[in-house]
């Protein structure tokens, strides 16, 4: 392969993972807090909707944006205010959610189906795009891919650097200590389901504005909401890994179509549907491979090290709903 | 899982009673704006879908012909959702079913005694779901794989079987396509009564199978261990019962009722098999089950209703070039205002215990 053809590569794998980066990142964060979203799939596909509808009649990008984001976040107010206030089961809410958003984009985005309307263009970052491999495949994409690679680097230093990062974590690990330090546990775990949601309502609308331009049924974001939230787990709960995680699936992704032009004769649809389980099988591998490391490995420091890495576990109040008394 | 409201039976029967009237009139409106949002009136709409399931007897032998797949899904989730676990492979368990169902009816098509071929291949259907389902069950005891997740990898794999069996080995002499694989001889077919085109044979099945569910987790020691298992692992544990050999009993039998289904699917609707051979009945049998408050008894009726509202908004794009996901919405938000409910009965039960 020559430097030309990796280039392209990389840089499609950069820019087909930012949605599922936001996703993921997003979805982290409300996890991170002891709640989970698992409306995402349907969040998704409604934002996106939303995102490509108000982009088309407003003619504004930025009003599209922003139209996807608060969609998200309203979506996760719903999950959020349902389970922490109403005692419901997370599950169960995020999953009707899924399938009743999924059906609501389908309705009301059926006018603007196969239309064509605005889409970001890329955005070439000055003197840093001509360095060599690199400037191609990070400083020559769209707007939104930068945002989402700011936004893995923002969220780590939130959560790990920052006293309301502490804070965050604290109310997912054990919300009465929390409460009982004098933090209203339930309220911010509301704001941070909203936070995280409001980066899944933005991947959203980079699905339909720039990914994936426009709308239809199939939309194309299909399924990726599902694959957010195994990334999330196996990601072990960290943005970064997280991160890590929907490179790979894109990855998946771009080696899909490269694979169907050297095997003509087996059928596209397989090629479309295979990145998904075989990203969740590699999940799988990844999780049994860590915790057989995290009980071998005494003495080698090396291992020590990478079992570290690797080594995850879930915030210990995820899915719990918290009541004081 | 599930929550009933507090007092004597008729009491409850009365609380239930105007809890459904206040979730019917929620959603209606719910509904009402939804429509009225989208530029159509809701009174045609609502006209329409009432006309269109049970206007006709043939609109209603297309609602029954939907409601058997429905509720033989929606009892094998309620086996699955008494151990507490959340099998959305169920969809894939669909598929599964199907696939063995036509595996067997293509080896049995020479044979010279089809009703036979058709009982083996309701027994492969039901055999493919389980082993798909326990497969799920095993990923969730032995590789500790949450089951959303490992049921979900399981749906997209079964997904890319069917595609490539579609597309590969099993195409259609000629040209492969979308449309599925070659239709079976109609002596392949399950019979139906003549002038109605319903099965009773697949009739008989999901009313049997409904039963067998019933009696199995109201009736038996395997439902009272299941029961004991989904409300207290820990306590069930020290009654000596192993949760994990239970999750796969769950598990192969909710995967089997979704395996007839899927060979229901393809022995009695679509007499092929088509990549969207689920027809989604799986995520679908899982609103029901919600809906039903993780019961039996109430499912087959709210299975009815929804097949109802399926079957009734396929006419929707063209009668008021509405999109016909407006079933869907409608039964989402029966879940909501379901869960609603729920939660309104937890809190007067607390506020009970505090008094």
């Amino acid at each position: 392969m020559s430097e030309i053809n990796l280039a392209i590569l990389l840089a499609s794998i950069v820019a087909g993972a930012a949605p599922i980066v936001l996703a993921a990142v997003g979805e982290t964060i409300t996890e991170k807090s002891g709640v989970i979203n698992l409306s995402l799939d349907g969040s998704i596909l409604l934002s996106a909707m939303v995102a490509f509808m108000v982009a088309y009649e407003t003619r504004s990008l930025a009003l599209g944006f922003s139209a996807g984001a608060i969609v998200g976040g309203l979506v996760a107010a719903v999950v959020g205010v349902f389970s922490i206030y109403l005692g419901q089961s997370q599950v169960a809410v995020g999953f009707v959610l899924t399938l009743t958003l999924r059906d609501l984009a389908y309705f009301f985005g059926n006018p603007y189906s196969r239309l064509y309307g605005p889409q970001v263009s890329p955005w070439p970052i000055p003197y840093l795009h001509n360095v060599p491999l690199l400037g191609q495949v990070l400083f020559n994409q769209t707007s939104i891919v930068y945002v989402s690679m700011l936004v893995i680097a923002l969220c780590w230093f939130y959560l790990y650097r920052t006293p309301m990062g502490l804070y965050l974590r604290s109310v997912g690990e054990h919300p009465e200590a929390a409460y009982a330090r004098g933090t209203d546990s339930r309220r911010i775990q509301l704001w941070y389901a909203i936070a995280g949601g409001f980066l899944v309502g933005l991947a959203g609308a980079t699905f339909s504005l720039c990914t994936k331009p426009g709308w239809g049924r199939p939309q194309g974001a299909e399924g990726t909401g599902w694959i957010a939230l195994a990334i999330v787990i196996f990601g072990g709960w960290h943005p970064v890994k997280a991160a890590l995680g929907a490179y790979l699936f894109a990855f998946l992704q771009v080696m899909g179509i490269h694979f169907q032009e050297l095997w003509p004769s087996v059928p596209a649809q397989v090629f479309q549907v295979a990145p998904f389980p075989l990203m969740i099988f590699t999940l799988i591998l990844m999780h049994t491979a860590e915790h057989g490391y995290t009980e071998k490995t005494d003495k080698d420091y090396w291992l020590n090290r990478i079992a570290k890495l690797l080594s995850s576990s879930a915030p210990a109040a995820l899915g719990r709903a918290f009541r004081p008394e | 899982m599930s929550i009933l409201p507090l007092g004597t039976k008729g009491q409850v029967l009365r609380t239930v009673f105007i809890e459904i009237l206040l979730m019917l009139a929620g959603v209606l409106c719910i509904t009402s704006i939804i429509l009225v949002a989208a530029g159509s009136s809701p009174f045609s709409a609502f006209k329409h879908l009432f006309l269109g399931s049970l206007g006709s007897w043939m609109k209603f032998s297309q609602v029954l012909t939907s409601w058997i797949p429905l509720t033989l899904c929606a009892c094998g989730l309620v086996y699955s959702f008494r151990i507490g676990l959340w099998n959305i492979g169920v969809e894939g368990q669909v598929v599964a079913g199907a696939i063995a169902a036509t595996a067997i009816l293509r080896i049995g098509v020479e044979s010279w005694m089809p009703g036979i071929t058709l009982l083996i291949a309701f027994a492969g259907g039901l055999l493919g779901g389980s082993l798909w389902a326990i497969i799920a069950g095993f990923l969730k005891t032995k590789g500790g794989v949450n089951e959303i997740f490992g049921g979900l990898g399981l749906n997209f794999v079964a997904q890319g079987i069917v595609l490539w069996l579609i597309f590969g080995p099993w195409k259609r002499p000629g040209v492969a396509s979308m449309s599925g694989t070659e239709v079976f001889p109609t002596s392949m077919w399950l019979p139906t009564i003549p002038l109605f085109r319903i099965s009773l044979i697949g009739l008989i099945i999901a009313i049997a199978v409904l039963l067998i569910t019933g009696w199995v987790l109201g009736r038996t020691r395997l439902g009272l261990a299941l029961k004991g298992i989904g409300n207290n692992s820990k306590a069930a544990y020290l009654h000596g019962l192993n949760a994990n050999r239970y999750i796969l009993y769950a598990m192969g039998l909710a995967g089997g009722c979704a395996g007839i289904a899927g060979a229901f699917q393809v022995t009695g609707v679509y007499h092929r098999l088509i990549p969207a051979i689920s027809s989604n009945y799986g995520y679908l049998a899982l609103l029901v089950v919600m809906l039903a408050n993780y019961r039996i008894w109430g499912a087959p009726a709210i299975a009815f209703f929804f097949v109802c509202l399926n079957v009734g908004s396929i006419q929707l794009p063209m009668m008021l070039k509405l999109d016909s996901s407006l079933s869907g919405i409608i039964q989402g938000a029966f879940v909501l205002a379901a869960l609603l409910v729920y939660a309104w009965r937890k809190r007067q039960q607390r506020l009970v215990t505090l008094v």
